[in-house]
């Protein structure tokens, strides 16, 4: 596969077709749109920490005028534990139906217990209230330390580890070589402990959703989401309607990062609006957002490393803890896999334990658990380097995985751009740049898989010569921009031409989640396919006018040319004059195509960070910041930067502030954006993005994945500059002020600060 | 309860409507007036996503009862635009891609005007603090407060 380098388009800061819905607020999220005769649906949450529910009576709660349905677990189709896995994506429904709506126990703070519709959303609530629910309180469990105890309170009874009933709900390992042997061949072996805290993706749009389902059970679902496909399969699970009969529209979606990978709303209004008879709209609170829907897990880990004098690293260990929620599923697998691949390690052991607590369920965050396990590993190797006393960037470009290196969870890479961030980030100013007093510089780097997968496309020229292309994954940081200038430059029409549009699930083919970095990757493989099939009917409809062979016709600059004066002297057909000319010459010109996508490149990325400490205060700013990443090929630079920076930005908030802290009685005691703080404006600098292009090979334009990488290295690149800065290391996120004030006023760091 | 009468101005349209007396400004702007350009993300008044100006005062709407506005002129996100003609800052937010998903930019415009109508040389340490009440969890901010410097700076040669 060839990839074009001389382009009119790609590489193009465009506009995108979705901004002018955006910058004047005609776009329509998720809790914009209403229906004639709508309802309000409000969920009845649980306020135990982990319960048996022993009885349920709606009784009240229904004779409330007003009341038009009430649901609880009883009417969410069940998949039992001991039939086995039922999945659906990374999503075992035996634990999403007892996620969207408590079973047997309640299992976090915030767990639905039941939902009611009324007329306006003040009788929904007050009908929450009179719902009588009977609790048998059981003691909880949140920490990791305290859940993986052997006297810990079990979630799951049904769930052993290593024969006994145990929180641990799975594990996973990457292993290459022998530890043991590799560490004896070490000259300096560092080993140390880290801990995260559960941290929210943040997204500023709450889950909602407005549901009609009609009385031959045809249902609509306007909601924000990941993946509209996702919403319809999730929803025909849980409430047994077909998905022939579930048309799931994709509003626009006000961020996601993950976490709306899975649903919570829909299978409650589906259930809601099908029993009242009425369209039912759904909105979650923020706070019921931050209770409980999954932010990502808070974890444990330890991470040992051995190199030898000369700067290779021989061995390496990683043991990496994560909490799952009140359901198994956390992401070990990123943080296991991930964590040591942008290096050439002979002897690897990498493993990952999911483990149960009671917590709200876990969901996806951006490059899911591959930020926890770098965070450990690359404040380690900032250790190991400072003792070999060399340049943590020349130390990483020693051991830097390159073509041919085989990574411990699979892959022998191919062409990659790991080594190309490194250097990059070496030559940048900003690594020459001067520090002064307090402040410090720190680097890491970070890998993520990347995705391809199910991708549908159809692209149509209009009657008038134009272009719409719909795909079928929501967009969430500009990929529609990205489509519209890969489809044009391959047509050779101005962008405007495209309109590209997400279709709803009845109107386009499976496109699965927005998520894993995958969507331009995927989703431009099948633009770029059905494209190349209109130009080949376009080229065929010039010959036939010209009657001459298609092979003689070339498509160049939007119109269709004799390849050379001996196939013919003809002046061009442009797109407007073919489409004008289609219903005579074979009828409409349009083609789809529907692929499971493969060739999906991993992304490195290498990222430096300077801080400055306000000792007096505590408070570590971010005073300068610069994200190299191997973008392959950045189709759209404004979009692709702003990923960049984006994941930057949520990786200071997770390295200085984010965490989640419970209450003596386990509830979130923070659920809100004022004591749960996320970067604000002014809290970050500008940060600089390096975008490094190594095309891949495998893909028509070059494009790998961008969304993900940028928030892996970010705590890391953090803490080793604040380390740098004040001399003591930090084993702990969030870096907070209460946190580095400990450290400051320790007295040997007030010395060696002065 | 029965309903309030509300009378008032919004984007330079004398506007009625009906109200509880406990709705939000944001509730009554995205309910009965059907202007759901505001949004909101907290209810709490942390998040920006839903500011309007009051008089030309910058307020989260969500923190305003509705029956407050009773012969005040209110702007929105809505009235931004003069017909087809986009605001600089808004033509400046597409060309620099200031947005991603786009949920907090109704309220980052409208407090960006804000600023620079109060003060049309900001510097960029101006613009973060005055943008601090307006989250954005996709951008960075990075390519918000360059898109409001840039229109500035703009707007003054003109
Ligand atoms: S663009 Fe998504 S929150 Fe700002």
């Amino acid at each position: 596969m060839t990839v074009v380098t001389n382009n009119k388009w790609i590489g193009q800061r465009t506009i995108r077709p979705d901004g002018m819905d955006k910058v004047t607020g005609r776009a329509q999220f998720a809790a914009d749109t209403n229906m004639p005769g709508m309802i309000w649906g409000k969920v009845l949450r649980s306020p135990h920490a982990h319960a048996r529910i022993k009885s349920i009576n709606t009784a009240k709660a229904e004779a409330l005028p007003g009341v038009k349905a009430v649901v609880t677990a009883r009417d969410i189709v069940d998949f039992p534990i001991e039939k086995g896995a039922v999945m659906l994506g990374i999503q075992d429904m035996r634990w999403m139906c007892r996620n969207v709506m408590a079973r047997e126990k309640a299992l976090f703070p915030g767990h639905p217990i039941a939902a009611v519709a009324a007329t306006t959303e003040a009788i929904a609530a007050e009908a929450c209230k009179l719902i009588e629910v009977d609790y048998e309180v059981l003691p909880f469990v949140i920490e990791i330390e305290d859940a993986i105890k052997s006297d810990a309170p079990i979630l799951h009874e049904f769930n052993k580890f290593e024969g006994k009933p145990s929180n641990i709900a799975g594990r996973l390992e990457h292993k290459k070589g022998d530890i043991a042997d590799g560490f004896k061949k070490a000259d300096i072996v560092i080993e140390r402990s880290f801990t995260t805290r559960p941290v929210h993706q943040g997204y500023i749009e709450p889950h909602a959703c407005l549901i009609s389902v009609a009385p031959d059970g045809k249902t609509t679902i306007w909601s924000s989401s990941q993946g509209q496909f996702m919403v319809r399969a999730m929803t025909a699970h849980l409430t047994g309607i077909p998905q022939s009969d579930i048309r799931a529209i994709p509003a626009e979606i006000g961020g996601g990062f993950g976490g709306k990978t899975i649903v919570y709303l829909e299978p409650l209004a589906t259930l809601l609006a099908k029993k009242s008879g009425r369209p039912v709209k759904m909105v979650m609170t923020r706070e019921e957002v931050m209770r409980a829907t999954g932010p990502t897990s808070g974890s444990k880990s330890t991470v040992k490393i051995g190199a030898t004098k000369d700067g290779k690293i021989v061995a390496a260990h990683g043991t990496f803890y994560l909490q799952a929620g009140a359901l198994p599923g956390s992401p070990i697998r990123g943080a296991a896999g991930c964590s040591f691949t942008p290096y050439d390690i002979p002897n690897l052991l990498s493993e990952g334990y999911d483990v149960c607590s009671n917590r709200s369920k876990v969901a996806a965050y951006r490059a899911p658990g591959a930020p926890i396990g770098a965070y450990a590993v690359e404040c380690v190797l900032d250790e190991v380097a400072e003792a070999l006393k060399m340049d943590p960037l020349d130390f990483r470009l020693k051991n830097a995985a390159k073509e041919g290196t085989k990574a411990a969870h699979g892959p022998t890479f191919p062409r990659i751009g790991y080594i190309e961030t490194v250097e990059a980030a070496k030559a940048s100013d900003h690594y020459k740049a001067p520090l002064g007093k307090l402040q410090g510089r720190g680097v890491a780097s970070g890998f993520w898989f990347n995705a391809g997968g199910e991708s549908s496309a159809q692209v149509n020229i209009t009657e008038d010569g134009n272009v719409v292309v719909t795909t079928g994954h929501p967009d969430i940081g500009g990929s529609r921009a990205g489509i519209a200038n890969i489809c044009a430059e391959l047509l050779g029409i101005d962008y405007r031409r495209v309109s590209v549009i997400i279709g709803d699930t009845q109107t386009i083919g499976f496109s699965n989640l927005t998520g894993g970095s995958r969507v331009l990757f995927a989703s431009s493989i099948v633009v770029t396919q059905s494209t190349e099939q209109i130009i080949k009917t376009l080229r065929e409809r010039a010959a036939k006018i010209w009657e001459i062979d298609p092979e003689a016709v070339k498509w160049e600059d939007g119109a269709a040319h004799p390849v050379s004066p001996n196939a013919g002297q003809f002046p061009p057909l442009t797109l407007k004059d073919l489409a004008e000319k289609a219903p005579a010459m074979g009828g409409p010109i349009g083609a789809g195509v529907q692929l499971n996508t493969t060739g999906a490149d991993g992304g490195f990325g290498t990222h430096i960070c300077d801080v400055e400490v306000d000792v007096d205060l505590g408070i570590a700013r971010v005073t300068r910041y610069t994200a190299v990443q191997d973008v392959g090929r950045a189709i759209h630079p404004g979009y692709v930067e702003g990923q960049l920076q984006g994941g930057v930005a949520q990786g200071i908030g997770w390295a200085l502030n984010e965490e989640y802290i419970y209450t003596r009685d386990g509830k979130v005691d923070n659920p809100g954006f004022l004591d749960y703080r996320m970067p604000v404006c002014s809290d970050l600098p500008m940060i600089d993005c390096i975008m490094v292009e190594v095309p891949n090979p495998k893909h028509p334009q070059g494009v790998k994945g961008v969304g993900e990488v940028p928030l892996v290295p970010v705590m890391a690149a953090v803490a080793n500059a604040i380390y740098n800065a004040l001399g003591k290391r930090f084993y702990a996120l969030p870096m907070s002020p209460p946190k580095v004030l400990e450290v400051i006023d320790a007295p040997e760091t007030r010395q060696a600060a002065e | 309860m029965a309903k309030v009468h509300v009378t008032t101005t919004i984007n330079g349209e004398p506007s009625e409507f009906l109200c509880e007396p406990n709705d939000t400004m944001l509730d009554a702007l995205r309910g009965p007036l059907g202007l759901t350009g505001s949004k909101e993300g907290c209810a709490s008044g942390d998040c920006g996503a839903c500011s309007i100006t009051v008089d030309d005062n910058l307020i989260c709407s969500c923190l305003m009862l509705a029956v407050e506005s009773e012969g005040h002129e209110l702007r929105t996100i809505e009235g931004m635009a003069q017909g087809e003609k986009l605001h600089p800052l808004q033509q400046k937010f597409l060309e620099m891609a200031a947005l991603q998903c786009g949920i907090c930019t109704s309220g980052m415009l409208v407090a960006s005007d804000a600023l620079l109508k109060r003060n049309p040389k900001p510097s960029e340490e101006e613009v973060r603090f005055w943008l601090a009440g307006n989250l954005c969890r996709c951008t960075g901010y990075d390519k918000i407060v360059r898109a409001v410097m840039d229109t500035a700076a703009e707007m003054r040669a003109q």
